[in-house]
C-alpha cells in the first residue's frame, strides 16, 4: 500500500511500488490528464509536481512518492474555476492538438510559483523539457507571460 | 421556437479569434484520446515485424511450452478480405505473406488481456527469414511508385539562348511527424459482426474504407470515430488505416476490445516519414535577369510501397517551380522504390522539398548575374495574369508582392556581430502553395456536407473533418453562424462518427477551410434561407464542384491545378557559431496571405508551428539510416525543437480574399513548412559565405562547407 496526496487529496493504492507514477495516475486512479508521450522522459507529455518540483511521471517510480504531493493538471482549476493559465492558454492560442497542455501548464506552474516575474528567456527555460509540435511555443510563451502579474 | 434570422444574436464570429471550441477540455485535462478512452474488458495488442529490409519469411514459430492459451494471434491468413491496406495501389499488404519489403513490416498480431503476458507471448515468437540484397539508395533505386512530366514552352530553345545557365542539384532527407500523441487504436466488436474502431486519425473515411475491405464487412458494419487527436500533421493521413486494421482484426479474433497503441519507439521505427528527395535544376536567364526556362528533376524515395507517393510527387512537382512567371518549364518528376519503411503525408506533401530547391535557386542566380535575389524575386514572381508551370492563368488573390512587402516591413535592423566566432546573416523565401486536392481531385472526390437546425433551434455542422489541433471544431462553427446569421455559440460541430457524418473528405491538402468550410457556407446560406418559410428540424445538404472555370487534364497535367494558392514570405535571421557549426535562428518574419483569416489566433498558430517544424527540418531533424532501419528511432536521439531552439516568430496576415472561399478564405495548413528551410540556408551564406546544398544543415555540414 503506496499513500500519497493528488491534488490535495489523500489516496492510497495497493500497486507495486516499481509501478510507473504514470500508469497508476492513468490506470489506479483514473486520472488521464497526464499524458504519455515517449516514455523515456524526453517529451515532458507527463509532467507532474511533486512536492513542487516538475517531474516526468513516466520516470518516477510509485513508491517513490509515498507521503508527497503530487499535483496533476487535473488539480488546476479551483471550484470549478479555471486556474489564471488555463485562463490564458485558452485566450492566446496557447493550446492546438492539446497533447502536451497538461504538462505544459504543471511547467508553467511550477515556474511562476518560484519566479512570479519571469522573462520569456525564463519561460523559454522553464518549458525547455516540455515539446510541442504544434504552437511553435510562440503563444505557450506569451500565454505564461500574460500571466505575470496575476500570479505575483 | 424562433430562430433568430434578422437579428443575430452576437458580434459576428468571423475574422474575431473566438476561444476555440475544445480549450476548456484540453486544458483541464478532460479531453480523451485515444489511450485515455476506458474501454471494458479490453485486452492489449502489439505487432511482431520484420527484422530485415528484404527477403522472405520463412517460418514463424510460437514456441510450444508458451501456454498460448491466453493469447490471441493474428497472421495474413486469418484476414476475412482482401490483404491489402486500400489506398491508391494494391501493393501494401496488411500483415506479410511471404515477401518483406521493409524492415519493421508487420508479419504477426498478439494480444492478451494483459501487458505482462502480452510481452511474454512476444518474447516467445520468433521469425526466420530468407534475406534477399535490398535497395537502401535512393542512387540505386530502379522500381517506381509514380512518375510524370510537366511541360510549358520549349525548355530546350530557351536554354540553348540563354546568357546563362545555372545548373545546381539539392537533397533533402527524412522527416518523422513527431505527432506527440503517438499512434494508437481501439478495436470493439459490434453485434452485426462488425467493429467499431476509435483512434488518433485525421481521414475517418479513410480507415472506414480501409477495414471495410480487410476484413470483408459491410459498410455499415465498421464505424470509424476519432477520439481527440494529439497532432497529426499528415502522420495520421495513411497510417491509421493500418493501425486501425490490425486492432480490428485482433477484436474479430478475440471477440472483444483490443487497444493497439504504439509506444514512441514504434511509432518513429515503422510509420511513415516525409519523403526523402534530390531535385537538380538548370535554370536559363537573360543577363538582365529574365527568366527564360527552368528545367527541374524531382525525385522522390517513396519507399517500400506506393502509400500517396504519386500525390505526393504530383503536389511537389507542380510547386517545384516556385511562385514565379517562366515561359519555359519542363518538371520531371519521379517517385522510386527502395527497400526502407514506405514515406508518406507530412505536411506540405512535396512542395517543402521543391520549393527548398526552387527558393536556393533563385539565391544562386542572383549571385551568378550579380543581382539582388530580393529584385530578381520582384522581377519573376507571379502576378495576376501570369500562367504557373501547369498553364493556370491566374486570374486573382496572387498575394507574391504583397506578403513580400510585408515581410521586409516588418524585418528589423540586421543584427551587429557580438564576437569574432559569431556571424550573422539574413535570408529569405517566397513559396506558394494550392488548396485543396490537386486537379481533379476535389471533383473525384465530390465532398458531402450537411447542416441541421434541430427542433429546439440549435445548429450541427455535419463534416468528416476531424479536430486534429488547428481549430476545425471552431472554424466551421464560425463560418456557419455568420452565413446563417446567429451566434457561434448555437452551432455544434458534431464529432466526425462515420456512422453520423457524410464523407466531405479528408482532413488534409490545406482544404478544410476553403473547400469543406465552403460548402458549410452554402448550407448555412441555404437554410438561412428556408427557415424563413420551413419549420425546425430541418436539414441542408451540399456536395462540392470545382467551379465551372477550373480544367484540369490528368494525362497531361496542364491546366488549373489549384482553385487558389496560399502565398508566403519569410526573413529569417541566423547566427552561425564559427568555431563549433552551429546556426541558430534568431529571428523569424513570416508574412502569409491566407486569403482572409477566419479566425486570426488560430492563423498565426497554424504559421508558428508549421514554421517550427520547417525549422526542424532545416537545421535538427535527421533520420540517419542502418541496413533500412532508422537509428534515432527514439526521441532521446531524434530530435525536434524545444522552446530554446525556437526563435521569436512574427507573423504578418495580410488580406487578399479569394472570391470562391468562404469570406475569402484560402487554406494555410502547410504553406507555413514550404518557407523556413530555403530562407536559413541562404542566411548561413549570408553569414558565412558558403552554400549548403542539403538538409539539414547541421554544424557537421556547416564545418565540412566552411572547410574546417
Amino acid at each position: 500500500m503506496i499513500t500519497f496526496t493528488v491534488n490535495g487529496n489523500a489516496v492510497t493504492v495497493d500497486a507495486s511500488g516499481a509501478r510507473r507514477l504514470l500508469d497508476v495516475l492513468r490506470e489506479d486512479l483514473g486520472m488521464t490528464g497526464t499524458k504519455e508521450g515517449c516514455g523515456e522522459g524526453e517529451c515532458g507529455a507527463c509532467s507532474v509536481l511533486i512536492d513542487s518540483a516538475v517531474v516526468n511521471a513516466c520516470l518516477v517510480a510509485v513508491g517513490q512518492v509515498e507521503g508527497a504531493e503530487v499535483l496533476t493538471v487535473e488539480g488546476l482549476e479551483r471550484d470549478g474555476e479555471l486556474a489564471p493559465l488555463q485562463r490564458a492558454f485558452i485566450d492566446h492560442g496557447a493550446a492546438q492538438c492539446g497533447i502536451c497542455t497538461p504538462g505544459m501548464l504543471l511547467a508553467a506552474h511550477a515556474l511562476l510559483a518560484r519566479t512570479p516575474n519571469p522573462t520569456a528567456h525564463d519561460v523559454r527555460i522553464a518549458i525547455a523539457g516540455n515539446l510541442c509540435r504544434c504552437t511553435g511555443y510562440t503563444k505557450i510563451i506569451e500565454a505564461i507571460l500574460a500571466c505575470r502579474i496575476r500570479a505575483t | 421556437m424562433a430562430v433568430p434570422l434578422s437579428s443575430p444574436s452576437g458580434p459576428e464570429s468571423v475574422g474575431r479569434s473566438v476561444p476555440r471550441r475544445d480549450g476548456r477540455a484540453k486544458v483541464t485535462g478532460c479531453a480523451r484520446y485515444t489511450d485515455d478512452l476506458v474501454i471494458p474488458g479490453a485486452w492489449y495488442g502489439r505487432t511482431v515485424r520484420s527484422t530485415v529490409p528484404r527477403g522472405r519469411l520463412a517460418r514463424l514459430t510460437q514456441d510450444p511450452a508458451f501456454d498460448w492459451s491466453q493469447v490471441v494471434v493474428v497472421t495474413a491468413e486469418d484476414i476475412p478480405g482482401d490483404n491489402v491496406v486500400q489506398l491508391i495501389r494494391d501493393d501494401q499488404p496488411v500483415l506479410v505473406e511471404r515477401d518483406i519489403r521493409h524492415r519493421e513490416e508487420p508479419i504477426a498480431l498478439l494480444a492478451a488481456a494483459d501487458r505482462e503476458t502480452l510481452e511474454a507471448a512476444v518474447a516467445h515468437v520468433s521469425i526466420e527469414y530468407e534475406r534477399h540484397p535490398p535497395v537502401l539508395d535512393l542512387a540505386d533505386a530502379t522500381g517506381e511508385h509514380a512518375r510524370l512530366s510537366i511541360d510549358k514552352g520549349d525548355v530546350d530553345a530557351a536554354l540553348a539562348a540563354a546568357d546563362i545557365v545555372v545548373e545546381r542539384t539539392f537533397r533533402v532527407g527524412h522527416q518523422e511527424q513527431l505527432y506527440i500523441e503517438p499512434q494508437g487504436a481501439i478495436a470493439v466488436p459490434r453485434d452485426d459482426g462488425g467493429v467499431t474502431i476509435h483512434g488518433s486519425l485525421q481521414c475517418p473515411y479513410y480507415v472506414h474504407r480501409a477495414v471495410v475491405r480487410a476484413l470483408a464487412l459491410s459498410e455499415a458494419q465498421v464505424v470509424v470515430i476519432p477520439a481527440e487527436v494529439g497532432g497529426a500533421f499528415g502522420g495520421k493521413e495513411e497510417y491509421p488505416s493500418l493501425v486501425a486494421i490490425h486492432a480490428a482484426l485482433l477484436a474479430i479474433k478475440a471477440q472483444r476490445p483490443v487497444r493497439l497503441i504504439y509506444d514512441r519507439h514504434e511509432d518513429i521505427a515503422a510509420t511513415t516519414k516525409r519523403h526523402p528527395g534530390i531535385i537538380r535544376h538548370r535554370t536559363g536567364v537573360r543577363r538582365d535577369g529574365t527568366l527564360l526556362a527552368q528545367d527541374i528533376e524531382f525525385t522522390l524515395d517513396g519507399g517500400a510501397y506506393c502509400t500517396l507517393s504519386p500525390v505526393v510527387l504530383s503536389r511537389g512537382a507542380i510547386h517545384a517551380a516556385g511562385p514565379y512567371a517562366c515561359p519555359n518549364v519542363r518538371i520531371t518528376g519521379r517517385a522510386l522504390a527502395t527497400n526502407t519503411p514506405p514515406n508518406g503525408a507530412f505536411r506540405g506533401f512535396g512542395a517543402p522539398q521543391s520549393q527548398f530547391a526552387s527558393e536556393l535557386m533563385v539565391e544562386h542566380v542572383a549571385e551568378a548575374l550579380g543581382l539582388s535575389s530580393v529584385d530578381l524575386r520582384r522581377k519573376w514572381m507571379l502576378q495576376v495574369g501570369d500562367t504557373t508551370a501547369t498553364g493556370q492563368r491566374l486570374t486573382e488573390s496572387v498575394g507574391t508582392g504583397l506578403v513580400l512587402d510585408a515581410a521586409l516591413a516588418n524585418t528589423p535592423p540586421g543584427t551587429d556581430p557580438t564576437s569574432p566566432s559569431l556571424r550573422h546573416g539574413r535570408g529569405m523565401a517566397l513559396v506558394y502553395h494550392g488548396s485543396g486536392f490537386t486537379g481533379s481531385g476535389e471533383n473525384d472526390l465530390s465532398s458531402r456536407v450537411a447542416l441541421e437546425c434541430t427542433s429546439e433551434g440549435t445548429f450541427r455542422v455535419l463534416t468528416a473533418q476531424t479536430e486534429i489541433g488547428q481549430g476545425t471544431n471552431t472554424i466551421l462553427a464560425q463560418i456557419a453562424a455568420d452565413e446563417l446569421g446567429v451566434s457561434w455559440e448555437d452551432v455544434t460541430v458534431v464529432v466526425p462518427d462515420t456512422s453520423v457524418v457524410p464523407n466531405s473528405g479528408p482532413t488534409v491538402a490545406s482544404r478544410t477551410v476553403m473547400i469543406v468550410g465552403g460548402l458549410v457556407a452554402q448550407a448555412a446560406a441555404e437554410l438561412r434561407t428556408r427557415l424563413a418559410t420551413e419549420r425546425p428540424p430541418l436539414r441542408a445538404e451540399k456536395v462540392y464542384r470545382q467551379p465551372s472555370w477550373i480544367h484540369w487534364d490528368d494525362a497531361s497535367y496542364r491546366g488549373d491545378a489549384y482553385p487558389a494558392y496560399a502565398f508566403a514570405c519569410v526573413v529569417a535571421d541566423v547566427a552561425v557559431d564559427m568555431d563549433t557549426g552551429e546556426a541558430r535562428i534568431t529571428n523569424l518574419i513570416a508574412a502569409l496571405d491566407p486569403g482572409y483569416a477566419i479566425h486570426p489566433t488560430m492563423a498565426e498558430g497554424q504559421v508558428e508551428g508549421g514554421v517550427l517544424q520547417g525549422i526542424g527540418w532545416a537545421t535538427l531533424e535527421e533520420v540517419k539510416m542502418d541496413d533500412g532501419a532508422y537509428l534515432n528511432d527514439r526521441l532521446a536521439t531524434y530530435i525536434i525543437p524545444t522552446a530554446l531552439d525556437a526563435p521569436p516568430i512574427t507573423t504578418v496576415l495580410v488580406d487578399n480574399p479569394y472570391s470562391g472561399g468562404p469570406f475569402g478564405a484560402k487554406g494555410i495548413g502547410e504553406i507555413p513548412m514550404d518557407c523556413p528551410a530555403p530562407a536559413i540556408v541562404a542566411a548561413i551564406h549570408d553569414a558565412t559565405g558558403v552554400w549548403l546544398d542539403e538538409l539539414p544543415a547541421t554544424p557537421e555540414k556547416i564545418l565540412e562547407a566552411l572547410g574546417a
